[in-house]
């Protein structure tokens, strides 16, 4: 656990209007890890995962107390940009949502709103973000058709292309292979592997294999608390409540 | 008869009624078309779509009347539309729901139904005499915008809400402002539905008579117009005219079917023109 801290959340607390979602969460997060989050459905996962790159902004009665540090600094900050904040921690979502734009513009999207017109570099970009999505040769000669031609697979490999293509430094993917099948999943797993190299990743998943496979580091949630963070071997293998052992056994959730 | 037997027939009628209303519905405006068709087919020549009309419009053609609609529709269209598509905007990204976009939309339902002569006497009022416009292409654009404004927004609005959320979530997680996202990604995929409602508001524009009555449409000239400022004759106004004020009501029975059957073809022609653009822009959807 040497590693730097690159995100953190401190006695973080979030409510949609008068109900609390979470409840004062504190966990930490290292560069060049993977830290799954999981707990059963509606534990707050997405919510958690929606308030580090302040994405629960545009639903209109969320409120969040407490921290989420992002390098030392407040993301929820009085002179922060938030447009700044989520180029800096980009988000895959559950279901795949390509823009219907063809392919190489969905990937460009986040480069032209950053202000990169020239061809050349867009075009080396692009291809860059493809390839590290491990998508590039399946889409290299169909460039310019429609992103909602591809598969619901390729599709989520394209999603996880354009949010690289604007040099995030921190990956939030919430449950990015529930729509997929197995070997699409291993596709997108080995990805992770790959990319934690270069990330720091936070995943949501409901597949505990997935989490023991692909994490170093899970958090364990149930109704909006943080019961127990550790290195995935030791939760998987000797977790420290009873609770954690019932969920990841399945024996509750 | 049992219990299958009872709901297969209900079923039938069910059915049958609900198709039957989707003939009627067809049959009536083929019936209607094949009248003025059958009506006025007879007074369209080269002659009448390219003269004025001549010997107390009991000849001639109605050339300056198709100008004059043309130039009355593309101004409405052209107030109408960019104030319409922002309110919708507006109401459907940027406004939080509360009492103000209530009172709002109350506001534009109630402009939709407010007859369109009010809309002609307030385009005297506003218009015509309080800033001097004068009966004028300008006066009658503006009074037909508003007509159609409610058409435009309630076309543009549902048209918005249609983009799914997603859309909106993928461009702001990377780092798109709200603007970029309504401008890069919203609106493109909102825009087919959006000219299709408005293709309503052109047909309603081109076809309204009392609204120009007081503000634009001059009952006889010859004379094309020069500038914005120029009153015209309007297609609608001139059968209004033909029909009902002149000394020759009868004698000019099929030039006012060949009128309006020139008025119908041209807001068919426009809604086709819009139809065609959507499908394309719905095809390519790669935009
Ligand atoms: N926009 C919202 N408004 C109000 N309540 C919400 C909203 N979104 C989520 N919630 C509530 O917050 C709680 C946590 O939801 P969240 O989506 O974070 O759960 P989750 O752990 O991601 O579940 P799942 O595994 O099913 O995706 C749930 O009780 C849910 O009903
Ligand atoms: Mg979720």
């Amino acid at each position: 656990m040497s590693n730097k801290m690159k995100m953190a959340t401190k006695n973080m607390t979030f409510h949609y209007g008068a109900f609390k979602a979470l409840d004062d969460i504190t966990l930490e997060f290292r560069e060049n890890q993977v830290t799954a989050l999981i707990g059963p459905s509606g534990c707050g996962k997405s919510t958690f995962l929606r308030s580090l790159n302040r994405m629960n902004d545009i639903i209109p009665a969320a409120r969040v107390e407490g921290q989420v540090l992002l390098d030392g600094e407040d993301v929820y900050g009085p002179n922060v940009d938030v447009v700044e904040i989520r180029k800096r921690v980009g988000m895959v979502f559950q279901k795949p949502n390509p823009f219907p734009k063809t392919i190489f513009n969905d990937v460009a999207y986040g480069l032209r709103i950053k202000g990169i017109k020239n061809r050349g570099e867009l075009q080396a970009r692009v291809e860059a973000s493809l390839k590290a999505a491990a998508i590039w040769d399946e889409v290299k000669d169909r460039l310019n058709e429609s992103a909602l031609s591809l598969s619901g697979g390729q599709q989520q490999r394209l999603c996880i292309a354009r949010a690289l293509a604007i040099e995030p430094e921190v990956v939030l993917m919430d449950e990015p292979a529930s729509a997929l099948d197995p070997i699409a999943t291993q596709k997108i797993e080995e990805l992770i592997r790959e990319l934690k190299k270069s990330y720091t990743i936070i995943i949501v998943t409901h597949n505990m294999q997935q989490a023991a496979r692909i994490s170093n580091i899970t958090a364990f949630f149930y109704m909006g608390r943080l019961i127990e963070v550790d290195k995935t071997e030791t939760i998987f293998t000797k977790p420290s409540l009873k609770q954690t052992e019932d969920y990841i056994t399945g024996r509750f959730g | 008869m049992d219990f299958r037997q009872k709901r297969k027939l209900v079923e039938a009628i069910a059915f049958f009624i609900i198709r039957s209303s989707a003939v009627i519905i067809c049959l009536a405006l083929a019936i209607m078309l094949g009248f003025l068709f059958v009506k006025g087919y007879r007074a369209i020549n080269w002659t009448f779509l390219t003269q004025p009309p001549m010997d107390a419009m009991t000849r001639g053609g109605i050339f300056p009347a198709i100008v004059g609609t043309f130039y009355l529709t593309l101004g409405a269209i052209l107030v109408a539309f960019p104030l319409g598509v922002a309110s919708a905007i507006y109401l459907n990204e940027y406004a939080i729901e509360g009492r103000m976009v209530r009172t709002i939309r109350l506001g534009i339902n109630n402009l939709a139904g407010v007859p369109s002569v009010v809309f002609g006497l307030f385009g005297l009022g506003l218009f015509v005499v309080f800033l001097g416009f004068g009966s004028s292409i300008l006066s009658g654009s503006l009074t037909l915008g508003f007509l159609i404004l409610p058409v435009i927004i309630g076309a543009s609005e549902e048209a918005l809400k249609a983009v799914p959320q997603t859309y909106r979530e993928a461009s702001l997680a990377l780092g798109g402002t709200k603007w970029q996202t309504i401008y890069r990604v919203v609106l493109p995929a909102a825009l087919p539905g959006i000219l299709t409602g408005s293709i309503l508001g052109i047909g309603r524009a081109a076809g309204e008579t009392a609204p120009i009555m007081f503000t634009a449409a001059a009952f006889y000239t010859s004379k094309l117009p020069s500038s914005i400022f120029d009153e015209v004759m309007a297609l609608p106004y001139h059968i209004y005219v033909l029909a009902t004020a002149g000394t020759h009501i009868e004698e000019t029975r099929h030039l006012q079917y060949g009128t309006a059957l020139v008025l119908i073809a041209l807001v068919l022609g426009v809604n086709l023109v819009a139809i065609i653009m959507r499908t394309r822009m719905r095809r390519k959807q790669t935009y």
